[in-house]
């Protein structure tokens, strides 16, 4: 269970919202909506655990996460707006490296079958610089196919360019994560919809 | 160490060290750089033997001090521009451990060639075989410890403007033991005194940066993140 306890942000000057509180059971999609600039990122980013809230505290299974620290991350896989992905090494190298850097024992047969999921058949080999941007956010992608062990996903935009196949991918396997017990939370200025047993949906900015 | 804290250490070196394989300029930019300041004095402050000899041990330590600090910049910019510096910080795996492991790589990359090189600069002023094995040892425990040290710098200035010069700031004043130990070994060999006690200390400054440094170096890091 995911909690939310009267999340602050301020960001230079700026106060993005305030007294912002919400519980996630597991198998609920949390969206969060809202403008440019409304602070969107900052709150993922709040739940990841890499930006400290001006006032409030985030709580997994009722522990604060900055208490949990290694325990909690062990749950969680975070995909940020940026892409995370080494442009010199291909995309098993990459899907390696992160699997490994998480702890899990990856096999290149498995990473391949996670690009292949993700639609990078014949791909895999490749320097990701030659790839374009949204093949470099489907080998972005590709590391939500290892992490169904996960209790959270926390997903920034996943589905910026995108095409049509690769969206019902990773909505798949947002699908999958959701119906496993896990919870995600995303945001997305894209009309996309995911079937959700339990939804949630946060607007900031308003 | 569990066996999944180790398989992430030894990934992040293998990972860095794949990805200066595929950039080799960056590797052989520094020792470049290295090797030109070196050579640079022999021409500034003429050919006159016993005077080359005499600054040798300083000049190669100092050219050292630059080039080591001239890579450091790079030590985190490209982890941090491309998103990867958040997946490592929320990987879970002790930052300092990830860290070191960055550091290790980074010293096999910028700081190893210089060690291997120094002796064949040494050659070029005059120094005797007995100094040039002592300068290539004083090296050997000196730049690792530069490296740890500089990675704060480097972690503490991620993301600012101007901050290749911010770290050089920061990090040149803490270089200072390093550097009179590192030259104080090859002056102490070629006057026909011990050695010992400089390099003692070299590796004292070494230990103890590979134990302090990373953690400094992974709370600057969350810092930067913010």
């Amino acid at each position: 269970m995911l909690e939310a306890i009267g999340l602050a942000c301020v960001r230079g000057e700026r106060r993005l919202f305030r007294d912002l509180a919400f519980s996630l059971a597991p198998g609920t999609l949390l969206q969060v909506h809202g403008p440019n600039g409304s602070g969107k990122t900052s709150l993922l980013r709040i739940l990841a655990g890499v930006l400290a809230p001006a006032a409030g505290e985030v709580r997994w299974s009722g522990r604060r996460i900055g208490a949990l620290g290694d325990e909690y991350r062990r749950q969680l896989a975070y995909v940020g707006h940026q892409n995370a992905i080494k442009d010199d090494l291909s995309g098993v190298e990459n899907l390696m490296v992160s699997e490994r850097l998480a702890g899990a024992d990856a096999t290149v047969a498995l990473a391949r079958a996670a690009l292949a999921r993700l639609g990078l058949k014949g791909f895999e080999d490749v320097p990701t610089r030659a790839l374009s941007q949204g093949q470099k956010r489907r080998a972005a992608l590709a590391r939500l196919a290892f992490r169904r062990a996960c209790g959270l996903w926390v997903l920034d935009e996943p589905f910026v360019a995108l095409d049509a196949t690769a969206v019902r991918e990773v909505q798949a396997l947002v699908g999958d994560q959701l119906a496993a017990g896990g919870m995600v939370v995303l945001t997305t200025h894209q009309d996309v919809a995911i079937r959700a047993p339990l939804q949630q949906d946060l607007r900031l900015g308003t | 160490m569990s066996r999944g804290t180790l398989g992430a250490f030894t990934c992040m070196v293998r990972r860095d060290l794949l990805l200066a394989l595929r950039r080799r300029s960056e590797i052989v930019n520094t020792l470049v750089f290295f090797v030109i300041v070196v050579s640079l004095f022999p021409l500034g402050v003429g050919a006159e033997p016993a005077l080359l000899r005499a600054i040798a041990p300083g000049v190669v330590w100092v050219a050292a001090l630059l080039a080591s600090m001239l890579a450091l910049q790079r030590l985190f910019a490209g982890d941090h521009a491309d998103g990867t510096l958040e997946q490592i910080v929320l990987a879970p795996q002790p930052l300092g451990l990830m860290v070191g492991a960055k550091v290790l790589a980074h010293w096999l990359i910028a700081g190893l060639p210089l060690v291997l090189i120094a002796p064949l600069l040494g050659l070029q002023f005059g120094l005797p075989a007995a100094s040039l094995g002592i300068l290539a040892a004083s090296l050997a425990l000196g730049t690792p410890a530069l490296g740890f040290i500089g990675a704060i710098g480097a972690a503490l200035t991620l993301g600012l403007r101007g901050g290749g010069v911010l770290v050089s700031l920061l990090v040149l004043p803490l270089y200072i033991p390093v550097l009179i130990f590192g030259a104080g070994a090859v002056e102490a060999g070629a006057s026909g005194l011990a050695v010992g006690a400089h390099l003692s200390l070299l590796g004292a400054f070494l230990v103890v940066a590979l134990f302090f440094a990373p953690w400094a170096t992974a709370a600057a890091l969350r810092i930067a993140l913010e």
